[in-house]
């Protein structure tokens, strides 16, 4: 059978997701797809191309990862000249025509360029297209002023860009203040203040009349309305884009006001036979002239090819970036209703709210220099969280910053119980002059020995900071000024490959144990492979480094795995022969396994090469990763149980097993609601019913013991473990370092009802997206201690010295009922050691 | 600490490119467990592997990294850091692990015993 042709013009951030969407679906089994771009290159990132100045690469940029348009048929740097609807074909400017079943056309849009004469001379560009860039680079060499006509967003980006090629940046712009369309006066002042003082001039109320060339013909001078001029060597247009509708008008569909081609929810032109979507397309009335919208409507033009019936229902235009270093976020709707207003010039904090007409609501707003209450602003103006009484509060300076929970906890409560350090001796450090978790370290005892409680420290210390004033920052650590969810999102979208690439573009120094292993974490979550391959190996903290648990003497824990805590006899008696022979200390643990300890370093190849050997494999017990997946016996053998616990809890140990998380996750399976397995206490826990399972999630037991919440109920399996693949890798995305997820969940704004929303009903628009980043770690999953022994390279790190065979002459044992245990300090020769 | 003046014997330990970069390694020299610290531009260091806070031989096995620009591992049991060229802890200037002459003679790492400490 012959497939249908679907033609799509342009490959273009949007052109490119629909494909990616359509073969996601199976859908090039359905059709024959080919593409025609304009662009010489495949698509590439848009939205990050001003990283082309910072260092990225065209190969940095793409959007397609290998092999992707193997089976597709695609013309590059051949753009579609002409569309004959009758005929159904389409024509190339290289004169290729083809017969389409389905046109989609995602053209985007061009830069504006005002009609001023001289525009066209040498020396003028625009800001759209990675060949823009490589024009103005190859340009600009050599010259010294740059000027950017437009003072919009992407104008300052632009002027920012001008500055990272070494010129002297210029912003001109028309009207009387810098991004007129977002901000007031008052919000121009404070983000003009904060841009020149980055070394950019700002010239607004500017009308430029002439480009004059000079002697060389190149454009050497802007004059402007009111008689002055600047000496120019370089121009950029960045005044507003407008979409590339002029195919569609050529072929009679149907078109916007002020341009675009007209679609309907389907994103449909008023030919049945073709699509638009992306910055090309007026939807819902309007040109959306961000990714997100534009990724949306390629979802559903790829659902509708396979017959389905998905809607494009608008967006959320809310942005947040840092420009030039500067806070700037505008989310919602700030067109109509009554404004508030804060103000701080001297400190370049501008901020403004926009109420609904009604006065209910927070409709929409703009924060410039301080975009801290960004996240909780945006889900009131999206209508997740009520809006409160007096509105004003939220953006006064200090507030929405604050963690739920924390502050209401009494000064008695025990914060550290390893040193027992209350919640008091805390506070009373910081107002002693405590601004550091290490200074608080160093005079509380706190979080300086098992380090359980250093989240829950660290909210402590940015609760006082705040309540007194001081500026609290997320910074990760002094090497990289973002919280462990801006790294996140930096490598995922600028997909980052190692730790020193990381550094080199966002950090300083040379890292630390703070920044080292979390990167590892979020390189491991998105699927860097082995974590001690090549540079990744130094990143890992002692426990992933020798893939064991650092015990108190220097010794290490060995824990097979026990998917759902099932073991035959064979492997009990594997296990066991195992430790006889290598005297290890035996303990069956809280998570249904078997721990092995007093392995030395120089040990724990030869016990796994046993292991393996026996059909054993990792149990993750020293990764921030999934330990155990609990269960009962469920209905196969107790009276009571309605559903097979045991086969779920496999099930679920198998998919999970390995994920590299902000901390350890554990869960449990319960056959009925006698809650044998203790779900309710774990990450996410599942609890049989007549029906199907219950799912909880955001237990936990150990020290600060939380129930889990009821996600869902009365699940089938399939879509409980897509729940489950939602929320982890929400969670694993979003949360903290070494933050657990009943943490994670008091800090979430909205609660259980946003979560269900987020992994239920997938108001973020995500899910695939998490889905597909959970059946990659399920599809490359391998047992890091199978890989190790396999790797003479990896196996040379196992030694006690480097330079002599044999055990480290510090590791003594003593026997104690029948076992081994460390010796204590006194039980010890005396060490050599003299301290200072 | 005069230590430096007075060494005698220079204990091979390591070609230089065994140890991984900014990773340690323990080294036996003579009765010391000492670890050799390689780091990113071949700097290397030597302290004593001896953790005070956990009392185990393990700060080889710790993270390297900076605080501002000193160069430092951190313990792997409690995570104190210590200064790699001076072996006082970042933490607690009170506490300090020993510091070993280290040098890189043809590629291969040398590890100093203090004449007085021979035994
Ligand atoms: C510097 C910059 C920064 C940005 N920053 C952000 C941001 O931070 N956040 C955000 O959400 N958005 C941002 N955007 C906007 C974002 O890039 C666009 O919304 C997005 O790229 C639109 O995708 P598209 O596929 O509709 O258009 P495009 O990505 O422009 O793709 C259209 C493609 O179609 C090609 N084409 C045109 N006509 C034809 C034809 N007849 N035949 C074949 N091919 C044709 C074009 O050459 C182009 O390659 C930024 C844009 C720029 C330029
Ligand atoms: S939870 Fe229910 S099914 Fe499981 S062991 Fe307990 S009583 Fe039996």
């Amino acid at each position: 059978m012959t497939r249908p042709t679907l033609v799509v013009a342009g490959n273009g951030m949007v052109g490119h997701k629909l494909v990616e969407a359509l073969a996601e679906r199976g859908g090039l089994d359905a059709w024959r797809v080919v593409v025609f771009g304009e662009e010489r290159r495949l698509a590439y990132d848009r939205v990050a191309l001003s990283s082309f100045f910072d260092g990225a690469t065209e190969d940095d940029l793409t959007l397609v990862a290998p092999g992707a348009y193997d089976e597709i048929e695609v013309h590059l740097g051949d753009p579609i000249a002409g569309i004959d609807r009758a005929a159904g074909t389409v024509t190339s400017a290289a004169g290729v025509q083809v017969a389409y079943d389905a046109l989609v056309l995602a053209t985007g849009s061009y830069p504006f360029v005002p009609p001023v004469p001289g525009s066209g001379l040498p020396g003028c560009f625009v800001y759209r297209t990675l060949d823009d860039l490589e024009a103005i680079r190859h340009d600009a060499s050599g010259r010294r002023v740059g000027a950017v006509v437009g003072g919009g967003l992407l104008g300052l980006e632009a002027a920012n860009a001008l500055r990272n090629l070494g010129l002297e940046p210029h912003v001109v712009e028309f009207a009387p203040r810098l991004m007129p369309m977002q901000v007031d006066d008052g919000g121009g002042a404070v983000l003009r203040a904060r841009i020149e003082a980055l070394g950019v001039h700002v010239h607004t109320g500017m009308q430029t009349t002439e480009l004059a060339a000079g002697d060389d013909g190149r454009v050497a001078q802007m004059r402007f309305a009111d008689g002055t001029s600047l000496d120019v060597d370089l121009v950029v247009f960045s005044a507003g884009i407008r979409p590339r509708d002029e195919l569609a008008r050529a072929c009679g569909l149907d078109m916007g006001e002020r341009g675009g081609i007209v679609v309907d929810s389907a994103c449909r032109t008023s030919d049945p036979r073709i699509f638009a979507v992306g910055e090309c397309a007026v939807a819902d009335g309007r040109v959306w002239g961000l990714v997100a919208p534009g990724y949306d409507m390629a979802r559903v033009v790829a659902r509708r090819l396979l017959g389905g019936d998905a809607e494009f229902a608008g967006a959320d235009m809310s942005t947040k970036l840092k420009l030039l270093g500067v806070d700037v976020a505008c989310f919602g709707d700030v067109s109509t209703g009554e404004s508030i207003t804060f103000s701080d010039a001297v400190n370049g904090v501008y901020k403004r709210l926009v109420i609904t007409p009604d006065g209910t609501r927070v409709a929409g707003g703009i924060l410039v220099g301080d975009a801290t209450a960004y996240t909780t602003l945006v889900q009131m103006a999206r209508g997740d969280m009520p809006t409160p009484d007096d509105p004003a509060a939220l953006i006064a300076p200090a507030a929405g910053a604050e963690p739920v929970g924390v502050g209401a906890l009494a000064g008695t409560a025990t914060v550290c119980s390893c040193n027992n350090v209350t919640k008091s001796a805390i506070c009373d450090a910081v107002a002693g002059g405590a601004t550091d978790v290490g200074a608080v370290k160093a005079c509380t005892k706190a979080g300086t020995s098992c380090g359980g409680c250093v989240p829950l420290v660290t909210q402590l210390l940015n609760h006082e900071l705040a309540a007194a004033g001081v500026e609290v920052t997320t910074h990760l650590c002094e090497h990289f000024a973002y919280s462990r969810q801006e790294l996140f999102d930096l490598i995922r979208v600028h997909r980052i490959g190692t730790f020193a690439e990381l550094l080199a573009r966002y950090g300083t120094g040379r890292g630390c144990e703070v920044c080292k292993p979390t990167v590892a974490s979020i390189l491991a979550s998105l699927g860097a492979g082995y974590i001690l391959a090549g540079e990744q190996a130094a990143l890992q903290d002692t426990n992933d480094h020798f893939l064991a648990n650092l015990q108190r003497d220097g010794t290490y824990s060995v824990v097979p795995r026990v998917p759902g805590g099932e073991l035959t006899p064979d492997q009990l008696i594997a296990i066991g022969q195992v430790a006889k022979d290598f005297g290890l200390y035996t303990k069956i643990t809280g998570g249904q396994r078997i721990d092995l300890f007093g392995a030395r370093v120089d040990q724990l190849p030869a016990v796994w090469a046993r292991l393996i050997a026996a059909g054993m494999e990792s149990g993750h017990a020293y990764g921030k990763a999934l330990r155990t997946v609990k269960s009962c016996v469920g209905e196969t053998w107790c009276r009571y149980g309605v559903q097979d616990s045991t086969s779920l809890a496999i099930q679920l140990e198998l998919r999970y097993r390995g994920l590299r998380a902000p901390h350890k996750l554990k869960s449990a399976v319960s056959g009925c609601a006698r809650e044998c397995a203790e779900a309710q206490g774990k990450d996410f826990g599942v609890i049989a019913t007549e029906k199907g399972w219950n799912l909880y999630v955001c237990g936990n037991g150990g020290m600060r013991p939380q129930h889990a919440v009821l996600l869902a109920e009365d699940l089938d399996t399939d879509t409980l473990i897509r729940y489950i693949d939602r929320f982890l890798m929400f969670y694993v995305r979003t949360a903290d370092r070494l933050e657990r997820t009943a943490s994670w969940f008091n800090k979430l704004e909205g609660g259980i009802e946003y979560l269900r929303r987020v992994v239920m009903d997938d108001v973020l628009g995500i899910a695939e997206d998490l889905e597909a980043d959970m059946q990659r770690h399920v599809d490359t999953y391998e047992c890091e201690w199978k890989a190790t022994i396999e790797d003479p390279e990896a196996l040379a790190r196992f030694r006690s010295f480097v330079n002599v065979d044999g055990p480290d002459p510090n590791v003594v044992f003593v026997r104690e009922r029948g076992q081994i245990r460390p010796a204590r300090q006194e039980e010890k020769p005396t060490p050599l050691e003299v301290l200072l | 600490m005069t230590i430096l003046d007075d060494v005698t014997t220079w204990v091979p330990v390591a070609p230089l490119e065994r140890l991984g970069v900014d990773r340690g390694a323990g080294a036996m020299v003579g009765p010391w467990q000492v670890a050799v610290f390689r780091v990113a531009g071949d700097d290397v260091y030597a302290l004593s592997n001896f953790d005070p806070f956990s009392q185990a031989y393990v700060l080889s096995r710790g993270i390297v990294g900076t605080r501002g620009d000193v160069p430092k591992v951190a313990s792997p049991v409690y995570k104190q850091s210590f200064d790699l060229r001076t072996g006082v802890c970042l933490d607690d200037p009170a506490v300090a692990v020993r510091v070993f002459p280290v040098r890189v003679v043809e590629g291969v790492v040398e590890v100093g015993v203090p004449p007085s400490d021979r035994s």
